[in-house]
């Protein structure tokens, strides 16, 4: 009698997983389906049009925070990135555990809450009478994609024999050879998705930018951007960018995740 | 070179990176949590306890509690949605386990401000969920969903829901099938063995995600402020006003200080338990 009522059982808890993907992409696509709306509000459905994507592209605004954002996105994943996977090869390779100080201090920026990260540097900046802007938002967004850095190439550092980059300098190899030729092919996939990691929430981040971005509109990223325009109102360009924007973000993790799959063979 | 001025090199950058930006920062709102708003929104350098003592005056301590309140049910609500959603995973095919995995953590890539907005078009007045609701006739007003309690947790479950899978499902997939096995070969019902061996040995993972869910809710500021419409104020909202609005710097550090006491102690509540269980099964 066991069997039947396993099989109630797994069908009941397969049909709550579907219920709960429904509830997860039910709001993202109704989202994606109002960006195409002709007529653009919810209430009625006006036909299929693009002309919200055309209106988003003449709207200076979105176009200049699109900009504040790529930069802030793209210096500050280079910063992290290269900081991060230093700091992960730092910690494995001295070959013993890690203290829990050390633990919790690279699990804090992910963990901590974003306003008071936002406060903290705001009240740092302020008293080094530091000038805002997208300097300052950058140094900012290092601080929590570091964290997410070194964790992604840690996990790939875990079972890396150290032993072999000695080995390669005793065979005669440089420093900078050993890493190039050794330990880089190792942790590459492990940079690249912690890279993608880093890049897809410098990009998403919000309050933090907000409160270090310093006075006027020539700082304003992207979800600054989208926050201002919710508070305004539900207007129908709102959709058609949430659309690309989600549409990028997908496309990022996606191939993350095939990078660090693909290789995890070897 | 030598080996531990190597690994200096290494690590130095990016711990100091953190501690200049992160801990330094966070050092001074510890210090100005202690002093005093200046008449004119700056801050005088007396020292005092006044700021934590005004977060127990009702007014804030009604905020304090309404926050934890919504964290509190909002982590319930995502543990109940993701338990059988996370075991339903497990259970599938080991091929398949990462497809699904993927599926659940995709929506929590997309930005967290879209994912929120999403929810204001659905549970608007004029929204999707009453439109269909009038259509259908089953109701003859709109119902209010939206810029109230029921919203933001909504919101927050919605947001947070992908995270508490994935950390039930991680603990989840390490746990040995034999041990599941032999509790029923010993004549234990599937419910006795769900209760007394599975839950407990997946412990680790609810915490784990309950512990992610109730600190980054508690501490939210863009859910209530966009689903609650400023009706409703959670702590992140008061910390938002004191230094954008208010000006009163010193007391928006001490909430923070607050905020960051509450997460420590229950960082620290967890690493005790896990090692205590980490203990017992050696």
């Amino acid at each position: 009698m066991k069997t039947p009522q396993k099989t109630i059982g797994m069908r009941l808890l397969g049909g709550h997983l579907w219920v709960v993907y429904t509830f997860l992409y039910i709001p993202i696509l109704v989202l994606m389906g109002l960006s195409f709306n002709d007529i653009g509000m919810p209430t009625a459905w006006g036909g299929f049009s693009t002309k919200w994507y055309g209106v988003l592209l003449e709207n200076d605004a979105v176009l200049n925070a699109a900009k504040n954002t790529l930069i802030v996105a793209t210096v500050s994943t280079f910063l992290a990135t290269l900081v991060g996977t230093m700091l992960a090869i730092g910690i494995e390779s001295r070959g013993r555990k890690t203290s829990s100080a050390l633990e919790a201090l690279l699990f804090a920026p992910m963990i901590i809450p974003d306003i008071v990260l936002a406060i903290a540097l705001l009240s740092f900046f302020t008293l080094l009478d530091f000038t805002l802007g997208l300097h300052s938002i950058i140094l900012s967004h290092v601080v929590f994609n570091i964290a997410f850095v070194s964790a992604v190439v840690r996990t790939r550092l875990k079972n890396f024999d150290f032993s072999i980059l000695e080995a390669s300098i005793d065979l005669g190899a440089s420093e900078f050879t050993t890493f190039r030729r050794v330990t880089l092919p190792v942790i590459f996939p492990g940079v690249l998705a912690g890279g993608l990691l880093a890049f897809t929430l410098s990009v998403d981040e919000f309050i933090i930018a907000f409160f270090t971005a310093g006075a006027g509109s020539s700082s304003t990223t992207l979800p600054m951007q989208i926050y201002s325009m919710i508070r305004f109102g539900v207007t129908p360009e709102i959709n058609a960018m949430a659309t690309i924007v989600m549409l990028v973000s997908f496309t990022l993790v996606f191939i993350s995740q095939r990078i660090n799959k693909g290789s995890s063979v070897s | 070179m030598n080996t531990r001025l190597k690994t200096a090199a290494y690590v130095g950058p990016g711990l100091g990176w953190l501690a200049l930006f992160m801990i330094i920062p966070c050092g001074i709102i510890f210090v100005y949590s202690f002093f005093e708003r200046g008449t004119y929104g700056g801050i005088d350098f007396i020292f005092s306890f006044d700021n934590f003592n005004r977060a127990l005056d009702p007014i804030y301590l009604n905020i304090l509690l309404t926050s934890g309140r919504i964290a509190g049910l909002t982590t319930l609500i995502a543990l109940i949605l993701a338990y059988p959603a996370a075991y339903a995973i497990s259970c599938a095919p080991t091929r398949r386990q990462p497809v699904f995995l993927f599926m659940v953590m995709l929506p929590f890539w997309s930005n967290y401000l879209i994912r929120t907005y999403a929810w204001i078009v659905l549970l608007n007045r004029e929204g999707l969920i009453n439109n269909s609701l009038e259509g259908l006739g089953l109701i003859s007003e709109p119902l209010p969903l939206l810029y109230n309690e029921f919203a933001i947790i909504t919101g927050l479950v919605y947001n947070y829901l992908p995270f508490v899978i994935l950390a039930i499902y991680a603990s989840l997939s390490r746990l040995n099938p034999e041990i599941r096995e032999a509790s029923e070969d010993l004549g234990a019902s599937s419910l006795t063995t769900f209760l007394r061996v599975t839950l407990p040995l997946t412990m680790p993972g609810i915490a784990a995600g309950s512990i992610f869910v109730f600190v980054l809710s508690i501490g939210n500021f863009i859910t209530p402020d966009l689903l609650g419409g400023g009706r409703l104020m959670m702590v992140g909202n008061l910390i938002y006003d004191q230094f954008l609005s208010a000006r009163d710097w010193p007391f928006g550090s001490a909430l923070s200080l607050m905020l960051i006491g509450v997460m420590m102690m229950l960082l620290f509540t967890q690493a005790i338990a896990v090692n205590k269980s980490m203990g017992e099964r050696v």
